[in-house]
């Protein structure tokens, strides 16, 4: 045992709030034994070295895109995760009672929601009383006396406990609705254990894992029909949602589809996930979306993010849903006083670990005891709302606002409890390297294992320092943990190793076609990948041919640069910008200095077209799928959008600055590329991205010719223009090496339409988007050709047939490139037309929903 | 007397649509003063999937998908209904006050979970200040519960206005409260927030009434309609209607559906398509005496 001297240095700043249990010492003078060993750890690192590896936390956090999303806010759609290297250590014995506890709560709960919404004996013999669930927004008519299956119908359920002043842990409330924050309490364990694993030294930690095995046992469990592989998905509400990491992260984690609900239809009784071999049958669903809006038809009718029809299937049997529709009604703060009378009704014992003191308003007594304590109490809705805060510490209120709460309570008492202001106790957490007291407060995971509860050894703990408020969240701004429980010697305990499961890991390896939604998105992905890629190096082009020419008055060189700025605002669909609409004259200003626009339409994120336009949409489009990318791939991405974050910021918008932005941003865009390639293995998911990728760079390559030759120009400005389009298509150094001559048209034609060899040619291109297209799943097998496939087809001869002379050819009275455009635009419309076929046949999850009206009485 | 009711629903939708759930509550329910003698529903096109069950509140929901390509829908609800002779006002009604209702109700253990569960206000029928201001008038006291409601589905009668149009379903009650206009339903939501700001039990009934044609005129087909009128629980008599748009105790010629919280619990016909286009919606009601 080392000297508990040797570490009281570090805790020079370490200053407990008077009232508060201090959790280092359990009692007297001598610092609790594992405390003692983690410190020393600590100290032997040196605080110097904490704090780098601090960083490398917070960077790898980052990196691996662990975010907590915060509603409404205006900087942005994520805030960075934030880990304190210190743990949150629980001692096995300790550990041991508040196991148990919990496991007692939470099948206390289950007991409760199956009453509730079976036969209501609590109700009935007055052990709760009627309103306190009648009256909670939880509580669905439509959910009750439908026979589920198994004996515990509450699947997951999470607590959020702390220690008072006792030194006794406290539970200080419920989660039954959609649980979060078991994915978080994961990952802080992976960043801990690869950046800071000495401090685990000679401490055995509990692993995580089990709990997460046990989570998969169970939504397996759960299956309606038993087979042997059920299809388990994962609803989200989507990436707007706060916890989308989570989600996101859990379906990569235990090998589970990631959907959102217009992914799913129900049809014939069952629930079908839409993919692009058809529909496929849905036995699970892990929900992270409130209940009520899982059914527009039964349930919320404005909700746009459920399943029609979803709660017959569940009447029928026919899907289970973790947790059960309903399920919140039992996350109810007003239940707290009524538990331990439950207990005894179901288990006939007292309850094992204490829940904070709670006075429910529904009664007279306690609602006016809330109202003649209120400075003293935390009046919180029985309810969590979507939208705004659920607890007031009432101590925080102006006479005017208390007024206003008690009028509030008063309207609606069954809504409101007042509960007790606990001090929490003190524990240390790290500043700028030094150790200071903070609070906090831990999650537990539990999940449904064996007509029981198991919980998951660890949690996740959010700290707050020790002057802050008591109401410590994540949407209000605590610093994560990670939670130690550390085993009895006489456990063997392995050491930590994570390891990110994937669909292909051997447990779940059974084939599953790709959901219509996730190829959709890989396939904006590659489409707006070479969008980037193309506008930013169309633009490099023009720019750096206006540099090279800025002091020409030569009208050959006007005429190029006009050509090339027009050709840009095409391409790039930031139309009119410098083209002229219609019939009006060219805006010479314009022309004369294009800068400003030229800024513009790289940086204004708002403007359609803009790279930055384009940007966003990529990133949206990646983050919808955001459980195929490989670690990687997301450090790539985070890099890129910093540094184009901060070349937007910078003031110095000077000419060689944007190009060599520019220039580094197509570096990481083919980073990401690359990145892709091998990371997304899945075969089916690969062929989409690339396939829209191709049909971006072909439909790209087409409209730059299109927009450059048609007219016949000098001598001198063609060339100018053939060099400028070999030059966006980095395909000038080929032409060189290929033709060994001065750039011809024909030859430029030849090169970049009709090489069959050359992977930025048209006929090379349509060729593999015709691969790509046959081996997509037909729909009708019957059909030797699809109508898509039929259309590409024809692009493919028409290219084959084709050559550069014929096609180079004026029309002898207008001296335009009548041939040229002709073919060209016969070609675009069939690949646009391709485009279009496939998102119809693959994609076709977007059709929205739409109540029907409901007749007005008189 | 016996009635035949007929309720036709017709949606034309702007685009095919290839997948349609729905929830229709359609079938009267017995009670003390009705017999539903027979019931059927007709669905064009013919559902693929069609479940009947009873929801929380006893009412008979009929659950249909039909998941073919249809450009229109048709919903026909055909019954017949045995109603009792009634006495338009009962002769002698209870004496006892709206309070003592109002605390033997609170004070329950168990005895009244039925009840009570209608003394609470859902998101359409919460009241204001103002509505229990008014529904106060009613509510002196000491005064028998039977009287104190009757006086104000009277005052809700005489004091609004029956005005077709000037709401929708979602109109808030503060709204109609104000202006003093509206329909069926909103007078029924408008008393239920009155009562329950008492602290008693109301709830919302669906329905039909017959309408008589004009002396000396034949009635025309389809220009009955869909009602909905309001119920409160008098321990002595169980639970009362009230017609607040028409001021009477509903009589043989009210058909009742079924009930609810509010109109949201037991709305006729509701569905979800999976579509973005636009759609028409005609209905059409016929209540024929046999």
């Amino acid at each position: 045992m080392p000297d508990q001297s040797s570490v009281t240095a570090l805790l020079q700043e370490y200053i407990p709030a008077l009232s508060s249990y201090n959790e280092l010492f359990s009692g007297g003078d001598t610092m609790r034994s594992d405390w003692q060993i983690f410190l020393t750890s600590l100290k032997q690192l040196g605080s110097k070295e904490v704090q780098h590896r601090n960083n490398d936390i917070l960077r790898l956090l980052k990196e691996n895109g662990v975010a907590y999303n915060i509603y409404n806010d205006p900087s942005g759609q994520s805030r960075p995760w934030e880990l304190d290297p210190i743990p949150q250590l629980i001692t096995a014995e300790e550990w041991n009672t508040i196991n148990a506890g919990l496991v007692q709560r939470a099948e206390l709960l289950n007991l409760l929601l199956k009453d509730i919404y079976g036969p209501q004996t609590l109700i009935k013999e007055g052990i709760i009383p009627q309103e306190l669930i009648y009256m909670h927004p939880g509580f669905l008519r439509p959910c009750t006396n439908i026979q589920l299956p198994g004996t515990q119908h509450l699947i997951l359920y999470a607590a959020d406990i702390a220690r008072g002043t006792d030194g006794r842990l406290w539970v200080i409330s419920d989660r039954t609705q959609a649980p979060s924050g078991a994915g978080y309490a994961l990952e802080n364990r992976f960043a801990m254990s690869s950046v800071l694993p000495e401090l685990f030294t000679n401490l055995q930690v509990k692993r995580l894992s089990p709990y997460f095995d046990s989570l998969q046992q169970a939504l397996n469990n759960i299956a309606p029909h038993k087979t042997e592989h059920p299809r388990v998905v994962i609803l989200t509400p989507g990436p707007e949602n706060e916890t989308y990491f989570e989600h996101a992260y859990l379906a990569a984690y235990l090998g589970l589809t990631l959907i959102q609900g217009n992914d799913l239809m129900v049809k014939d009784n069952y629930v079908w996930l839409k993919t692009i071999e058809g529909l496929e049958k849905v036995d699970v669903i892990l929900r992270r979306m409130d209940d009520t809006y899982c059914d527009p038809l039964e349930l919320k009718s404005d909700s746009l993010l459920g399943v029609p029809g979803l709660l017959q299937v569940i009447r029928k049997g026919n899907v289970a849903i973790a947790n059960p529709l309903g399920s919140s009604v039992v996350e109810n703060a007003g239940l707290v006083p009524f538990l331990p009378a439950v207990a005894k009704h179901f288990f006939g014992t007292d309850l094992l670990t204490p829940s904070i003191a709670t006075w429910w308003c529904g009664q007279a007594k306690e609602m006016q005891y809330v109202f003649d304590n209120i400075k003293q109490l935390v009046v919180r809705r029985i309810f969590r709302h979507s939208s705004g805060r659920s607890t007031i510490d009432g101590a925080s209120l102006s006479p005017l606002a208390t007024a206003k709460l008690i009028a509030d309570i008063k309207a609606n008492p069954y809504l409101y409890v007042g509960q007790e202001k606990i001090n929490f106790s003190s524990t240390p957490y790290m500043q700028d390297g030094k150790l200071q007291a903070g609070h906090s407060l831990i999650r537990s995971f539990l999940v449904s294992h064996n007509n029981s509860y198991v919980a998951m050894p660890g949690g996740l703990t959010r700290s707050s320092p020790a002057e802050s408020s008591f109401v410590i969240s994540n949407q209000s701004g605590g610093i994560s943990k990670d939670t130690w429980v550390l085993s009895s010697g006489d456990e063997h305990e392995q050491s930590i190793k994570l390891q990110l499961k994937t669909d292909d890991t051997p447990a779940t390896l059974h084939k599953r076609a790709l959901p219509s939604h996730t190829a959709e998105n890989l396939f904006w992905v590659g489409r707006y990948t070479e969008r980037v890629i193309y506008n930013a190096r169309l633009q490099r082009t023009v720019m750096q041919y206006i540099l090279q020419n800025n002091h020409s008055a030569n009208s050959e060189t006007m005429l190029s640069k006009e050509i090339l700025l027009q050709t840009l605002s095409r391409c790039t669909y930031t139309y009119p910008g410098f083209a002229p609409v219609a019939d009006e004259p060219v805006d010479t200003a314009l022309l004369t200095n294009p800068w400003p626009e030229l800024t513009d339409i790289l940086y204004n994120e708002k403007r359609n077209g803009s790279l930055s336009y384009n940007l966003s949409l990529l990133k949206r489009a990646v983050y919808s799928v955001r459980n195929f990318w490989a670690l990687d791939t997301w450090r790539v991405l985070r890099q890129l959008e910093e540094n184009w974050g901060a070349a937007k910021q910078t003031n110095r918008h000077d000419h060689l600055n944007i190009i060599a932005t520019i220039d580094s941003l197509n570096t990481s865009m083919f980073a990401f590329l690359g990145m892709n390639r091998e990371s997304v293995r899945r075969e089916q998911g690969w062929n989409i991205l690339d396939l829209g990728r191709k049909i971006e760079q072909a439909l790209y390559i087409i409209s730059l010719l299109q927009n450059v030759f048609q007219k016949k120009q000098t001598e001198q400005t063609e060339h100018d223009l053939m060099q400028g389009v070999l030059t966006a298509t980095q395909s000038l150094i080929t032409y060189r090496y290929t033709y060994r001559d001065h750039l011809q048209l024909p030859l430029v034609l030849e090169l970049m339409m009709l090489d069959m060899n050359y992977p930025k040619s048209l006929a090379y291109l349509v060729n593999k988007i015709k691969k790509y297209i046959s081996l997509l799943p037909k729909a009708n097998k019957d059909q030797p050709l699809s109508e898509q496939e039929k259309l590409i087809l024809e692009a493919d001869t028409l290219l084959k047939l084709a050559n550069g002379i014929t096609l180079a050819q004026t029309d002898r009275h207008s001296n335009t490139y009548t041939a040229l455009n002709e073919f060209l635009g016969k070609l675009y419309s069939l690949l646009a037309d391709t485009s279009q076929l496939i998102s119809k046949t693959y994609f076709k999850h977007s059709v929205s929903q739409k109540q029907l009206f409901i007749s007005n009485l008189i | 007397m016996l009635y035949s009711i007929t309720h036709t629903t017709h949606y034309q939708y702007h685009e095919i649509v290839d997948l349609c759930h729905n929830i229709a509550i359609l079938s009267p329910r017995n009670t003390a003063s009705q017999t539903c003698q027979s019931y059927n529903i007709a669905i064009s096109p013919l559902p693929e999937i069609i479940e009947e069950y009873e929801d929380f509140f006893g009412n008979r929901v009929c659950y249909f998908v039909v998941e073919q390509e249809h450009e229109a829908l048709s919903v026909t609800a055909t019954s017949i209904v045995e109603k009792k002779n009634i006495a338009a006002l009962p002769a002698a009604t209870p004496a006892q006050s709206w309070e003592s209702v109002r605390d033997l109700l609170q004070n329950s253990t168990g005895n009244f979970i039925y009840e009570r569960q209608f003394c609470t206000a859902t998101n359409i029928t919460s009241s204001s200040a103002a509505i229990k201001e008014f529904a106060a008038i009613s509510f002196t006291p000491n005064r028998p519960l039977f009287e104190a409601v009757y006086d104000l589905m009277q005052r809700i009668y005489t004091e609004f206005d029956f005005t077709p149009g000037f709401t929708t379903i979602s109109t808030p009650l503060s709204t109609v409260m104000e202006e003093r206009k509206g329909v069926c339903q909103d007078f029924a939501h408008l008393a239920i927030a009155g009562v329950h700001a008492m602290g008693l039990p109301a709830r919302y009934v669906s329905g039909y009434l017959e309408t008589l044609a004009a002396a000396g005129k034949e009635k025309l087909t389809g220009v009955d309609a869909s009602h909905a009128w309001f119920a409160v629980f008098i321990p002595e008599m169980g639970w009362v209607d009230f017609d607040p748009t028409n001021n009477q105790l509903p009589t043989e010629q009210y058909i009742t559906i079924g009930w609810g919280r509010d109109y949201f619990d037991i709305i006729p016909l509701k569905g979800v398509i999976m579509s973005g286009g636009t759609h028409e919606l005609k209905v059409s009601v016929d209540v024929k005496r046999l």
